[in-house]
């Protein structure tokens, strides 16, 4: 900036000060947890039976989420990507409304459709007697729920960027639209495919409104990291600051990863082996 | 023989344009599809293919029936049809073996042996040493030899090439126009080769298939179509003058009241033609024996194969190859005015009735 400060002139202070005070809030907030975090003590904390418990069942719950998301994401992108159906928009719209929807009504609508009284929880405990809402499974549910428009979306991208004439070479060569699926389509789309993964996981591990709502805050089946943030930061504040921290680290860590992959792409293309 | 191998009637209508082509032929031949850009070539040979459905007409190959529109349509991978296209469209995932034994692999050959027959192919396209290399890593010539290996290595019935050269420097290009017409040569099936430059028809090709704002404007052997152009745009795309008026004895009178003078004696409607490289140009006036002389203007100038091809305006459009050395010398630039000379001996007159003795 300042190198190319003098051709241009200055940049003007009315432009510079807003800018600083953006950084600084977003900048001081983190800067301030990592200053409160009880370091000395981090890794006995950590050690701490309800912290263990929250760490055990966030990772848990969040790879069984992404496990879910990739299962049914992959096929969802790949249908939306390429196969041209009628009402494609509106499925689209299905799947990027988690996106944008605030996660405690994301929460309220899954209590609506499985809950006990729920459009498909009521006929199903009738029947069975399973009743899904405040189990860990639930959980599950609630963190597939709000990670797997990311991941969809993800590998949707991931998709459409390469070259639709692929198809028609392996079609040519005797490929069936699912050998073409299984080794083109996706092994070109892996460099989107693990953004995806990466973005639903970190998604599913933060998640807190949803599965709060639908799935309850029980130490040792649904209280997940965040829930417990929320408990201990009434109880105990040092043990919501380590539990916040490893969340805070996480999320760096995605990024940096993310970053990479980016910058990979940008130099070397999408391809990838 | 009751009905040929290929029997192809390619009718598709999109806004604007309609394709209406029709092909028949039979194992062994190789049939070079020229035609300016927008003709309708790429459409032809991807409705051949079954990517691009037919609105009408009728596909039939090797006895069996691949398009007729309300009636049946075969899959594209059921077609065994064999695609190279421009940009080689190597998978840039798999190495240059991976992407040769996809075919039979996908048709169900062992891996083991899918990859013998692809070392196989590699090493008929001279490039068996590249096997374990990755797209990304091969040269444009290379990369196009093993985009045709891979087509081969699939044992396809119909071999459609959509100008697998154009995309490669000359010299590259004119090796591998070279060797590809040896493999198309060997091959067993009916190839088409899309093509925009003559050389690539003259060459590779035992028949000639002009296609022009989507309609068939000529057929013929390669010689035929050179020799005796149906349209002025033909004799464009094949690289001829031609000049149409009218003979009588060895005068040809041309619409702008102009001659040409010719060797051949002839009566009536004609089209006088001679190659681009029998078009002298020089800067001053020419003072050689030469019958025919225009002046004009260059309205471009671009290289063509080793020689430079120049276009001018002299009254009609007329082109002309000449040396880089003298395009220099002569500073061709559009715009520049020229005069270009023609011997009489150099014309050849198609058309009219032969002249009667006098």
């Amino acid at each position: 900036m300042t190198a190319r400060g003098p051709a241009l002139g200055r940049a003007p202070a009315r432009l510079l000060v807003p800018a600083c005070v953006g950084v600084a809030f977003l900048g001081l907030p983190l800067l301030a947890l990592l200053a409160r975090t009880p370091w000395s003590d981090f890794l006995t904390r950590l050690t701490e039976p309800a912290i263990l418990d929250a760490l055990r069942l966030s990772m848990v719950t969040s790879l069984a989420a992404v496990a879910v998301v990739t299962a049914v994401g992959i096929p969802l992108a790949w249908a939306l990507a390429r196969v041209e159906f009628p009402g494609r928009t509106v499925v689209r719209a299905f799947v990027i409304v988690p996106l944008v929807l605030p996660p405690v009504v994301g929460g309220v609508a899954l209590l609506s459709a499985f809950g006990r009284r729920g459009l498909l929880g009521a006929p199903l405990y009738d029947a069975f007697g399973v009743s899904l809402p405040f189990t860990t499974p639930a959980v599950v549910v609630a963190h597939a729920f709000v990670s797997l428009p990311f991941f969809v979306l993800s590998v949707e991208g991931a998709l459409r960027a390469t070259d639709r004439e692929y198809d028609v070479v392996a079609a040519t060569l005797g490929a069936s639209r699912w050998t073409t699926f299984r080794r083109v389509s996706l092994p070109l789309a892996g460099p989107g495919l693990l953004a995806g993964l990466v973005l639903a996981w970190a998604r599913a591990l933060g998640e807190f409104g949803a599965t709060i709502t639908f799935a309850g805050n029980y130490p040792g089946t649904t209280r997940t990291m965040p829930n417990a943030i929320y408990v201990e930061l009434q109880n105990d504040q040092q043990a919501a600051l380590v539990l916040s921290v490893i969340l805070m680290l996480v999320s760096v860590a995605v990024l940096a990863l993310l970053r990479e992959r980016w910058f990979d792409q940008a130099v070397h293309g999408p391809v990838r082996a | 023989m009751s009905r040929p191998y290929l029997d192809a009637h390619v009718v598709v209508r999109r806004p604007g344009h309609t394709v209406d082509v029709r092909l028949t032929a039979e194992p062994g031949d190789v049939v070079a599809v020229i035609g300016p850009n927008g003709a309708g070539k790429s459409t032809f040979v991807r409705a051949l293919a079954g990517v691009v459905p037919l609105d009408d007409g009728h596909v039939l190959c090797a006895g069996e029936t691949w398009d007729r529109p309300g009636e049946r349509r075969t899959e594209v991978r059921r077609r065994g049809v064999g695609m190279v296209f421009q940009s080689e469209l190597l998978f840039p995932h798999l190495s240059a073996l991976g992407n040769v034994a996809f075919g039979p692999r996908s048709r169900g050959v062992p891996r083991r042996t899918a990859e013998a027959t692809a070392r196989d192919w590699l090493a008929r396209l001279g490039v068996d040493d590249l096997a374990g290399r990755r797209p990304a890593q091969l040269s444009g010539g290379q990369a196009q030899r093993v985009a045709i290996a891979r087509a081969l290595a699939a044992e396809p019935r119909l071999l459609l090439l959509d100008e697998p050269l154009s995309a490669l420097d000359v010299g590259v290009a004119m090796a591998l126009r070279l060797e590809l017409s040896r493999h198309l040569a060997d091959y067993a099936g009916v190839a088409l080769l899309v093509t925009h430059d003559a050389l690539d028809a003259m060459t590779v090709a035992n028949r000639v298939l002009v296609i022009d704002d989507g309609r068939v404007a000529q057929e013929g052997t390669p010689a035929e179509v050179a020799q005796r152009p149906a349209t002025d745009h033909v004799a464009r795309l094949v690289g001829l003058n031609v000049l149409r008026g009218r003979s009588s004895g060895t005068t040809v009178r041309l619409a702008d009241d102009s001659t040409v003078v010719t060797s051949t004696p002839a009566e009536g409607e004609v089209s006088a033609c001679f190659s681009p490289a029998a078009v002298t140009l020089t800067v001053g006036e020419p003072h050689g024996s030469a019958r025919n002389r225009w002046k004009g203007t260059v309205t471009s100038v671009a290289p063509h194969g080793a020689a430079v091809r120049v276009h001018l305006d002299a009254g009609a459009g007329l082109i002309a190859d000449v040396t880089p050395a003298s395009a220099t010398q002569l500073a061709l630039v559009p715009g520049a005015a020229v005069w270009a000379t023609v011997k009489a001996t150099e014309i050849s007159v198609y058309g009219g009735e032969p002249a009667h003795n006098p």
